[in-house]
């Protein structure tokens, strides 16, 4: 194993956050150090994984030597090293956010905040609770990120069941490091969700395997090549139920706002920007991969209906919120409905590969602004004590580098150029063009109009009123900078498409040209 | 990359690093704040100059940056973009001077200024696009820079005109973006392109087409406030002096009227766009917009409201000379992106003058304010006179050339529009010009507020660009056969484009 290209960097994306969680449960007192030194780290397999994806293609690994059927086996695409590298990004950035977030505690310095602001603050607002919150945080943090990249490489069901698994409890136990009632109450809806969400997945894949004998994703492909078994849409179904839950995707969606909005800003970001990304990844690799011989264009069709009243619904809720954080929260509902728009587009024959890239694209600018949008949200409500729309003009315009941030990433959400949102709804758009499906197209430009109505409702706040700035609580400039780094980057995946997506291609399951047009 | 790529990327350089470097200067550091503001202005001109010249001698700039397979950030420049570059760059340095003058001693300057560089590059921006998805880019991000200066003075009234901008603008960004997608899944990437870029698919989809050009007029008619999508210019008088010079003289209308020019010239094509049956509709369009405006323009008493329908009006002559299929009426209205350009500044900046010496808004209120400020006066005089059309001010120029054009291209019923409009515009700007001479101040000025370090009747940093401004009325007016005016570089476009 001397060889570059054999080294298994794929291991290392997974050891490494797993190794790190385990010194942070150790060590507490050295757990943000720790973090750190994992987010910093990390990068040294994932830009390993990417060169060995870009020199030789699709990577596979199997665990201690054992082959498919039997021993765990890895892989990585295009599509899994992208998703892994927007986890390092993401996740690199909100460590060093939490770093700051969670930071030392002071007993001096903030006697008057010792009640909960009414609406349900999600800081730990005492001294003692933040200390708790720091201690619990890290370890759980990095094992969630661990079983995110595991996820994202696993190539047999059984396993995707355990990482979702595992990402979904640690997810639940993040949430709830927020200890108003609020948030314990969304931490326990969310787990419920989540369990039952496991337990429908889980049912599927028994079908499955009693049916097939086999968990593995290429071998089901192949065994389902020929006739469909009456049960392989039984089994697609119940799986995508479960995922559709943990996904959010509407009607189902219910338990995200409050468990998003009620959690500490770190978490909040990390589960918006990744963990509801999980598992649609796991839903692209059922449908486009393992089951493509089983699920119809009417099924898919159906899954891009309720994106469709994902992002009005969505959409709506967000314009009606009082609270930021909610009002961020269901701006997430919305944009995963697009990704949904991902499967009838998708299986057009004309747009194929841009539907696909559109979507994922959609996948990577969505993380970045999102994570950014509830991280400036965190910071505010960390320097005013509550997130109330209404009261935070000043608050605003004395923290213009969070406000910028927040702009930049309004920016990508509402899909204005140049930004990585304004790439992504510019493939969708084009693949519903160029197969003339004009009704997605109508959705998307709805959807586009009512987001900027509400990030309007946040973005005029700094110019609200005209009084003197009032003092507010200072936040620590890490917090503040972490956040722009990410909001640049946002605007940055406007400009490096054209790489991003030839990785995508990599190993990807539906093919065509990048942009439909100009074939006369 | 050598110099003739880097040239047009340090002109959007020369406004952007200043924005980003006001921004983060602090609030107090004015005079950093103006040396860079000025030197960024400075450094424009210079550099529009430089490729003024090698456009002028046929030399051709281009910088591009791929974004997706077969969508590409494309800067190139033609007569056309350096008519509206240079436009955008003198007059970015006279409203700099302006706008330093006139917000003197006021809060958040460093807010303003900052937007302010980021708007400029937004407009040179659009001036230098080489394709349509590039243009949108620099379309919403002038949206985007120009909201902040809308609502900058903080009050609920500012706010609601604020958001009522934005609603128009962002849906005709997004009327256009669904254009320009369309377009791309019809033909793939268009660049501009001297005779229209088209041709090849024009009689596969001409149905699609023609609805791609509604969509497009639709979307850029915002910005170029044809009636009825008029309705944010009005209530965007709430900004600033200074940002309303701007808005109506060169970024967001102008915006509008030069997309408007761009996609009848160089993405369909004039032949192309006459054969789709457009161009009868665009007419109308104009003609109906500049009479609307002129006619509510003479029922406004706020100052900087009749000025506001007034630009709706005038930018319209912009869209009617682009509408007749003519080359001279073609030369009229391109020519009117810069005339009107001068004019409506000039206009703004004494507005904003009186407003800001002696508190006068109202056109009742003007009464005798040519004694008490001869010179601003003067200046508002010959940009009023201008825009009615009186020779040998710029305005005739533009008057002459539409008229001519359409009687020669068969279209006489212009020649009526154009003699109601400038009849309409006698009566709204003529009564302004006597009150200001002739008759006697009425009573004190509302608020008598001399800036600080005047001496004569208002602050040098006022009185100054608007005086320039003025001049090069008159002088773009009587020497409009001299080389390097606007009109010679009307004609050599227009040469290219119907050649």
């Amino acid at each position: 194993m001397t060889d570059a290209a054999d080294t298994p960097f794929m291991v290392g994306v997974i050891a490494l956050p797993l190794a790190g969680a385990v010194a942070a449960f150790v060590w507490p007192r050295r757990a943000p150090a720790v973090g750190l030194c994992v987010a910093g780290l990390v990068w040294i397999p994932v830009l390993g994984m990417l060169i060995q994806l870009v020199s030789h293609g699709v990577q596979h690994h199997e665990l201690g030597g054992w082959a498919a059927p039997l021993g765990i086996a890895l892989r990585a695409d295009g599509l899994s090293v992208l998703l892994v590298l927007m986890v390092a990004l993401v996740g690199g950035t909100v460590s060093g956010y939490a770093a700051g977030y969670f930071g030392e505690v002071r007993r001096s310095t903030s006697p008057s905040f010792s009640s909960s602001p009414p609406g349900g603050d999600g800081e730990g607002s005492e001294d003692g609770g933040r200390a708790h919150a720091r201690a619990c945080f890290w370890p759980l943090w990095l094992f969630l990120w661990a079983a995110l990249n595991a996820l994202l490489l696993s190539r047999d069901l059984f396993n995707l069941y355990v990482t979702l698994e595992l990402l979904g409890l640690s997810a639940v136990a993040l949430v709830a490091l927020a200890d108003a009632p609020v948030a314990l109450g969304a931490a326990m809806r969310y787990l419920l969700v989540s369990l039952l969400g496991s337990l429908a997945f889980l049912l599927g894949v028994a079908l499955v395997y009693a049916a097939y004998g086999t968990l593995d994703l290429p071998l089901l492909k192949a065994a389902l090549g020929g006739p469909v078994a009456p049960v392989a849409p039984v089994a697609l179904g119940l799986m995508t139920a479960g995922l559709l839950m943990k996904t959010a995707l509407f009607p189902l969606h219910f338990w995200l706002p409050p468990a998003h909005a009620n959690a500490p800003a770190p978490v909040s970001a990390l589960l918006s920007a990744l963990v509801v990304k999980a598992s649609f990844y796991v839903l692209l690799r059922l449908w486009f991969e393992a089951f493509a011989g089983a699920a119809t264009g009417a099924a898919m069709d159906f899954l891009g209906v309720l994106g469709a009243a994902a992002v009005l619904w969505g959409s709506y809720q967000a314009l009606c919120q009082s609270r930021l954080k909610l009002l961020v929260a269901y701006s997430t509902v919305a944009q995963l409905g697009y990704l949904f728009l991902l499967f009838p587009l998708s299986g057009a024959a004309a747009g194929g590969f841009t539907a696909w890239a559109g979507g994922l694209y959609f996948v990577l600018a969505h993380a970045c602004a999102k994570a950014v949008m509830f991280l400036s949200a965190g910071s505010l409500m960390r320097a005013a004590g509550h997130d109330r729309l209404a009261g935070l003009g000043e608050t605003v315009r004395a923290m213009p580098v969070t406000a910028f941030a927040f702009a930049l990433a309004a920016v990508s959400i509402i899909g204005l150029p140049p930004s990585g949102g304004f790439i992504a709804k510019w493939l969708l758009l084009n693949a519903a063009l160029g197969d003339a499906q004009w009704w997605w197209v109508g959705v998307m430009a709805a959807g586009t109009g009512m987001a900027a109505a509400y990030a309007l409702r946040v973005l005029r706040l700094p110019f609200v009123g005209t009084a003197s700035l009032p003092p507010v609580r200072r936040v620590p400039r890490s917090m503040e900078w972490t956040t722009l780094g990410l909001a640049l980057a946002t605007l940055g995946l406007g400009f490096t498409a054209a790489p991003l997506l030839e990785w995508l291609r990599v190993g990807a399951p539906v093919g065509g040209p990048g942009l439909v047009g100009g074939q006369p | 990359m050598n110099f003739d790529s880097w040239v047009l990327v340090l002109i959007l350089l020369s406004s952007l690093v200043p924005a980003v470097v006001i921004f983060l200067l602090p609030e107090e550091s004015r005079r950093w704040r103006t040396a860079i503001n000025l030197g960024g202005a400075g450094m424009k001109l210079v550099l529009v100059g430089v490729v003024v010249w090698g456009v002028y001698h046929e030399h051709t700039y281009s910088v591009s940056l791929a974004l997706l397979p077969g969508l590409a950030l494309l800067l190139r420049v033609d007569a056309l973009s350096m008519l509206f570059a240079t436009l955008s760059a003198l007059l970015w340095f006279l409203t700099t001077v302006y706008a330093v003058g006139y917000l003197e001693g006021s809060p958040r300057r460093r807010r303003f200024f900052g937007f302010f560089s980021l708007c400029v590059t937004a407009t040179i921006g659009i001036a230098l696009s080489g394709n349509l998805v590039t243009f949108l880019i620099f379309y919403e991000l002038l949206t985007l820079s120009t909201y902040p200066l809308v609502v900058h003075r903080g009050t609920e009234k500012s706010l609601r005109a604020g958001g009522v901008y934005l609603a128009y603008t962002l849906g005709g960004g997004l009327t256009l973006t669904l254009a320009i997608a369309w377009l791309q899944a019809l033909a793939g990437p268009v660049n501009f392109t001297t005779g229209g870029a088209l041709h090849h698919i024009a009689d596969a989809h001409a149905p699609a087409l023609r609805w791609v050009f509604a969509l497009m007029i639709l979307g850029l008619g915002v910005k170029a406030a044809l009636v009825p999508l008029h309705g944010w210019l009005p209530q965007a008088m709430v900004a600033p002096a200074p940002v309303s010079a701007l808005l109506h003289a060169v970024a967001v209308v102008k915006a509008g009227a030069f997309g408007i020019v761009r996609v009848v010239y160089d993405v369909y094509g004039v032949k192309l766009a006459s054969q789709i049956g457009a161009m009868p509709w665009l007419a109308a369009a104009a003609a109906v917009t500049i009479l609307y405006g002129s006619l509510r323009a003479l029922s406004q008493d706020d100052l900087k409201k009749r000025l506001a329908f007034s630009t709706v009006s005038q930018v319209s002559y912009i869209v009617l000379g682009v509408a007749i299929f003519g080359p001279v009426a073609s030369v009229g209205g391109t020519v009117h992106l810069v005339h009107q350009g001068f004019m409506k500044i000039t206009l703004f900046f004494c507005a904003g003058s009186f407003a800001e010496t002696l508190g006068v808004h109202r056109v009742s209120e003007l009464d005798g304010v040519g004694r008490r400020m001869p010179w601003t006066m003067a200046a508002f005089t010959i940009g009023a006179l201008g825009m009615i059309g009186v020779p040998p001010l710029a305005g005739f120029i533009t008057k002459w050339y539409l008229g001519t054009g359409a009687w020669e291209a068969g279209q006489p019923w212009v020649i009526a529009v154009l003699a109601a409009s400038s009849l309409l515009n006698a009566a709204y700007f003529l009564p302004v010009i006597h009150a200001g001479w002739f008759k006697p101040p009425a009573g004190p000025w509302p608020t008598q507020h001399v800036p600080a370090g005047a001496r004569g009747e208002t602050h040098w940093m006022l009185l100054g660009p608007s005086l320039v401004t003025a001049a090069l009325v008159v002088v773009i007016g009587l020497l409009a056969n001299a080389p390097f005016t606007p009109l010679e570089w009307a004609r050599l476009l227009v040469a290219r484009e119907y050649e």
